[in-house]
């Protein structure tokens, strides 16, 4: 007992002689931490403008959910565990680790409310906390040497790999790790410690016991060392850290905190300049880094240069020169050259031509397969549709964009066909029953059917089998015919806004004309301009959510397929999965057919791969080495599925061509869902073809 | 350096099929949509690429009237300094000749050292820059896909001639080239670039102010005129294969192969 | 009539196809009217043509400087205008070198120009009846010509077939004394040939020729495919070069090569007059093409309305089972 409170006494001592160090350290590593993330913050406030102030409530709950919850993590098994680990424990260690710093300088500093019985069970929990960490670094290195899982590769185009700068990190967070536990150790393996909730096997307690005869001065040079060696990494990290991929640690509980709210939404060319105003701003997009905002930017500080973005962009896998993941990288690096520490900050280069290309930027088909992944949520749409604004701004548009761009501003339609065919096919023989609404004729609701449907030839089947849903499930519909634009999705997204604003101001114009109520679409492109581009126009629904409730209603029953023997797959279109989560509506119509076997694909669902991209991607050039609808229709085979099935006229053309190059002509097909769900309705009970549609695909029978 | 480039606005009728109106005597243009002759385009931005390197300024003419001020607008929002529009009843029914008898005077009022037309417009008549070369007796080269400024008045410039290749001339200024499509890569005009232009000054012009007289051109001076538009019945036309793909298949390759087409 | 002069290019002695076609064109402007062929050139050469024309016209005037030696317009202009009476109508051919000196000429002789000329309608009064095309020759046009001053024409290729037969024993008459001092302020450098790339089609017997309507490089295989079981080579029109689909030396047509195969299968080709130029020695046409208003119609000898990204690989597929059959 007496020998317990000598060595206690003595514990306290041998801190003393090195408070002035400590305490040196503490202020020089804070100031230099401050500092250095003061020059951090200075691009953030030459920034553009962006509100993400606004409903904290919804931030705070995204919080828990991304950040505390490390809700994407498990996406990715292994990593994913790994990081929850190391997460957790960094949580459950940072109250210890302060109390450790304080410590130094205030030796009889206690945490508030984990004096007592509470300091004791947080001992023991932070004791395997601090085991666990150590583990998983060792396990984190071992896989970066050893295993080098494929994303995390650099091509070289983008430099050198990053393997040597993640192990330097990863060994010094182990090294902490021994410190803290190291110095625990020697406080406890003196004699007569009480040894109450021994944390048995951990760190703390292995070090403690194989430090069980060493000699109480031997045990006061270890514990001086290793608070120093704790402190010295501590404020070594700390300040390291915002040089590099592990600022995510500082700055990911911010950027979820002030991540965008919403899917398939685009910023506005500039926050608070409303469309009217527009023409007062004298650039668009973004040309130099400091065009960006400061959420932005904060992305690419955030950016934990994990990979999964670029292994789930679908432009990456078919050899495009986009990398999500060398976006942020890129002009993270771009920053940190440009603000420097010391010394003269920022520089008005334009990105594209130095550390992008306009290749690169223009390869992105905006599935937002990379947003979806990102666990720290950080957003790639937007920056892309900046740097095309930018782009556009300046005349830099690939010259096979710029037919289908003057066309669109010119007749209304990438194609540059005249605006009175684009009904022409809803008044071709066999009638579909559709009306086009004009003076005379109204409705309820608006089938706004938007280009490719509208011109393109094999695509009007989609419209007719659409219209004839709607008549059989007793919509009151109509189409705008000659004066319905195209919904400019892509314009906008191309970078293209003033083309879209005024496609979108003659849309609405014509749509409120029409007095109509609601409004179906079967392209999840103009669905997604009409819910989320548009304003105050009637709510609008996309026909496999239209099918989906009159299934349920009962208003929608199908016959059974003639042959049982094919397979079919869902492939979710990215703008009304990923965007608009709309993935068991379509599933549930398909399900409702009798007989129809379907699979899932692996990827799926928000995993779902792009076929290739719609709007004015299918005119786009890109210089890539496979087609992602190949890649896609693969996938389907793989799965063991000949039919697939979609949702989108664009995924439509992508991948029946797709069909056509991977050689797989006759061996299987794709259909759409309205024009299957159209096929299949059952007439009142009776088993009849149903009248007027005698353009029916024929049915797909062929040999597995 | 000062260059003027001679434009024409034309029907955009590469998607769209040509119908006769009821007349007869015009193809029916109430439905076409408009833009500057392709080649033209091509040519203005040449101009501003030459003019980016060594300096100058780019200026975009156009013989018409009202509607023809839109494609001077594109080409200014595209980075032309100036655009002119010479709008005189009196050109109205100009043949090739006039058109470039009205341009010659309009260039005797400035100093250019470099004249750009498009190869060829819609009526593929390929002339107005040969003959305003002639008239203003500068040099002339037609067929151009690449121009290169030298030192001391010359231009390396080259023609387009058959089998793809190049013939390569030097050439002095001040002349005049009709330029092909294809020799370079215009950039994007959208509509907030026209919109930012659209209250740019245009300079107009009579034919009194270029110092023309009346009847010097127009429908009355014209020495070619265009009667009428048609479409020819043609004497011959190809056999039509109308039966199913595969039936089309089999035939077609009985042709071939009596016609030596096969090994 | 006054004269009618036809300006006959050549090269390396050897005469342009165009000569029996201007003859047989100034024949139905005025089958009376004097003709006379029209050469500018230097040395051997342009003796070897001149020799060569006087069994088609009956009147050869020559014009030989050492600066007529390469076939530069804005020289050639200034020879001419030396040497051509005034009122004169002078034919030539619509080519890139007919492009480059009518106009101007038309000018200085201060006579009337029309070019692209597809039809001749003879004489009324003092007009000439023309037949031109316009827009990408998807109309025609009836133009009147005032010749009361001479005329410049370039006559469009192959639209006046030539006769061929020997009709005269014509006489040159050396004008080279007539032509002034000629310099230009444009000089001739150098011609840069095309690159040869990697297949010559102007030696093969069947071309499957692309259009715009193989919609992308990647269908470019499509069609090598079907060149590959006929034994024959893939060619194509302009817009394929122009999108890079194909290099330069695989186009057909009055800015590409000139091609002379047994069979010509032009697939989604809308049949411009610059791309048939470069079909010559009367082939086998099959034109496939999805527009059956497609002009290529009226120039092919069998057409099909289809989709070639769906009918060539079926028709490969054919030809490869023929030649299974046969034992290839």
């Amino acid at each position: 007992m007496l020998e317990g409170m000598q060595f206690a006494a003595s514990v306290t001592s041998w801190l003393v002689s090195g408070r002035p160090l400590f305490l040196l350290i503490h202020i020089l590593g804070g100031a230099s931490f401050a500092y250095i993330v003061a020059r951090r913050m200075v691009p953030l406030l030459r920034a553009e403008h962006d509100p993400r102030f606004d409903r904290p409530v919804a931030r705070l709950g995204r919080v828990l959910k991304f950040w505390l919850g490390q809700w994407k993590h498990p996406r990715y098994k292994v990593a994913g565990t790994l990081h929850i680990l190391i997460f957790g424990g960094f949580v459950l260690l940072a109250a210890r680790a302060f109390t450790v710093l304080i410590v130094g300088v205030a030796p009889n500093f206690v945490m508030p409310g984990l004096s007592g019985k509470a300091g004791l069970v947080y001992e023991f929990l932070t004791d395997y906390a601090a085991t666990v960490v150590l583990l998983c670094m060792i396990f984190a290195i071992t896989r970066r040497l050893v295993f080098k899982p494929a994303r995390y590769a650099v091509p070289a185009r983008y430099g050198k790999a990053h393997t040597g700068d993640a192990v330097f990190l990863l060994a010094l967070i182990a090294i902490l790790m021994v410190a803290d536990s190291l110095f625990e150790a020697a406080k406890e393996a003196g004699p007569g410690q009480p040894a109450e909730l021994a944390s048995f096997l951990s760190l703390p307690w292995i070090l403690k016991t194989a430090l069980a005869s060493t000699s109480v001065p031997t045990l006061g040079r270890l514990y001086f060392s290793a608070y120093l060696g704790h402190e010295v990494v501590f404020y070594f990290l700390l300040c390291y850290r915002p040089f590099g991929i592990q600022f995510h640690v500082e700055t990911s509980l911010f950027n979820i905190y002030f991540a965008k709210l919403g899917t398939g939404t685009l910023k506005p060319v500039r926050w608070g300049v409303n469309d009217e105003h527009l023409n007062e701003v004298k650039s668009f997009g973004v040309k130099r880094f400091e065009d960006f905002t400061w959420k932005h930017m904060l992305d690419f500080y955030s950016c934990a240069d994990c990979g999964r973005c670029s292994d789930n962009c679908p432009a990456y896998a078919a050899g495009r020169p986009l990398s999500p993941r060398f976006i942020s990288i890129k002009a993270r690096d771009y920053a940190f050259q440009h603000y420097p520490m010391f010394g003269h900050m920022g520089n008005d280069k334009p990105l594209i031509g130095s550390i992008y290309s306009a290749d690169e930027i223009w390869s992105c088909t905006t599935c937002g397969a990379c947003e979806a992944e990102c666990p720290l949520l950080v957003e790639y749409i937007d920056k892309i549709v900046d740097l095309r604004r930018g782009m556009v701004d300046d005349g830099k548009v690939p010259q096979s964009l710029q037919k289908p761009l003057q066309a669109l501003e010119s007749r209304g339609n990438p194609y540059g066909k005249m605006e009175k065919k684009r009904a022409e096919w809803a008044n071709a023989q066999p009638p579909c029953g559709v009306k086009t609404l004009d003076k005379q004729t109204s409705a309820d609701t608006l089938y706004f059917v938007d280009s490719i449907t509208s011109y393109d030839d094999r695509l009007q089947s989609i419209g007719r089998a659409t219209a004839k849903i709607l008549n059989h499930v007793g919509e009151d519909s109509g189409i705008l015919g000659g004066a319905e634009r195209d919904s400019g999705h892509e314009v906008r997204r191309f970078g293209e806004e003033t083309l879209f604003l005024a496609l979108r101001d003659r849309n609405v114009e014509a749509i409120k004309g029409s007095g109509v109520k609601r409004i179906v679409t079967a392209d999840p492109h103009a669905y997604n301009a009409l819910k989320h581009d548009y304003r105050d126009i009637p709510p609008v629904e996309h026909i496999s959510q239209v099918m989906a409730g009159a299934v349920k209603s009962g208003k929608l029953k199908f016959k059974p397929l003639q042959s049982t023997d094919n397979v079919y797959t869902y492939h979710d279109p990215c703008y009304l999965g990923r965007h608009n989560q709309i993935y068991e509506d379509p599933r549930s119509v398909l399900d409702a057919i009798p007989g129809l076997t379907r699979v899932e694909m692996s990827r799926s669902r928000d995993r779902s791969f792009c076929c290739g991209g719609g709007g004015l991607m299918l005119f786009y050039e890109a210089k890539e080495e496979q087609r992602m609808g190949v890649k896609r229709v693969r996938m389907a085979e793989e799965a063991g599925a000949n039919v697939i099935v979609t949702a989108c006229p664009f995924c439509m053309v992508n991948l029946e061509d797709a069909i056509k190059v991977a050689g797989f002509e006759g061996k299987m097909t794709a259909i759409d869902l309205a024009e299957l769900a159209a096929q299949q309705i059952m007439n009142d009970g009776k088993n009849s073809e149903s009248a007027g549609f005698a353009e029916a695909q024929e049915e797909v029978v062929v040999g597995r | 350096m000062e260059i003027l480039v001679c434009a024409r606005r034309v029907p955009d009728t590469s998607e769209n099929e040509l119908v006769l109106n009821c007349a007869g005597n015009d193809i029916e243009r109430d439905e076409l949509v408009y833009s500057i002759n392709e080649a033209d385009n091509y040519a203005v931005e040449e101009a501003l690429q030459i003019v980016a390197r060594v300096g100058g300024k780019v200026t975009v003419v156009t013989v018409g009237g009202e509607d023809d001020e839109e494609i001077l607008r594109r080409e200014m929002a595209m980075g032309a300094n100036k655009g002119v529009l010479i709008a005189d009843e009196a050109c109205r029914g100009s043949d090739g000749r006039g058109i470039a008898t009205i341009l010659k005077a309009f260039v005797c009022k400035d100093k250019y050292d470099l004249i750009f037309t498009g190869v060829q417009a819609e009526d593929s008549a390929a002339q107005v820059g040969g003959m305003l070369a002639a008239m203003l007796d500068y040099p002339f080269a037609s067929l151009v896909n690449s121009v290169e400024v030298l030192e001391g008045n010359r231009l390396k410039i080259s023609r387009e001639i058959e089998g793809g290749n190049k013939e390569i001339s030097e050439i002095d200024l001040p002349c005049v080239l009709s330029i092909q499509t294809g020799i370079n890569e215009p950039r994007y005009v959208g509509m907030r670039g026209i919109r930012a232009v659209a209250s740019a000054p245009i300079s107009t012009y009579t034919t009194a102010e270029l110092g023309l007289e009346s009847g010097a051109v127009g429908a009355a001076a014209a020495k070619v005129k265009r009667v009428d538009y048609f479409v020819p019945g043609f004497g011959k036309s190809a056999e039509m294969l109308e039966g199913s793909r595969k039936e089309n298949i089999e035939k077609l390759l009985e042709l071939v192969i009596a016609k030596g087409g096969l090994k | 009539m006054a004269q009618i002069f036809a300006y006959i290019t050549h090269r390396n002695g050897a005469v342009d196809d165009s000569a029996a076609e201007l003859a047989a064109a100034a024949k139905s402007i005025d089958a009376t009217a004097p003709l006379i062929a029209l050469v500018t050139g230097w040395g051997p050469d342009l003796d070897n043509a001149c020799t060569a024309l006087c069994a088609s016209y009956a009147e050869v005037w020559k014009i030989a400087n050492q600066t007529l030696a390469y076939p530069n317009a804005e020289v050639i202009r200034k020879a001419l205008l030396g040497v051509l009476p005034p009122g004169a109508t002078v034919l030539m051919a619509h080519d890139h070198f007919g492009i480059d000196l009518g106009p101007g000429l038309s000018v200085k002789l201060n006579a009337s120009y029309v070019s692209d000329v597809s039809g001749i309608g003879g004489i009324d009064g003092t007009d000439l009846k023309l037949v031109r095309q316009e827009f990408g020759g998807q109309v025609s046009t009836h133009v009147l010509c005032d010749i009361s001053s001479g005329a410049v024409l370039t006559i469009r290729p192959g639209a006046f077939k030539g006769h061929g037969e020997v009709f005269f024993s014509g006489t040159v008459i050396d004008k080279s004394a007539g032509v002034g001092a000629l310099t230009t302020g444009r000089r001739y450098l150098q011609t840069v040939v095309a690159e040869a790339g990697t297949v010559d089609i102007t030696k093969h017997n069947v071309l499957v020729s692309i259009g715009r309507g193989i919609q992308g490089k990647e269908n470019v295989a499509i069609a090598q495919e079907l060149a590959d079981a006929l034994g024959g080579a893939v060619s194509c029109s302009r817009p394929v070069v122009d999108a890079k689909w194909l290099e330069k030396s695989r186009q057909v047509g009055s800015s590409g090569k000139t091609v002379k195969p047994k069979v010509y299968l032009a697939c989604g080709i809308s049949g411009s007059f610059q791309h048939l130029a470069g079909v010559k020695g009367n082939p086998f046409i099959v034109a496939i093409n999805k527009n059956p208003k497609a002009p290529i119609f009226h120039v092919a000898d069998v057409g099909i309305v289809d989709d070639i990204l769906e009918f060539l690989p079926e028709l490969t597929s054919k030809v490869r089972e023929m030649q299974g059959v046969a034992g290839k």
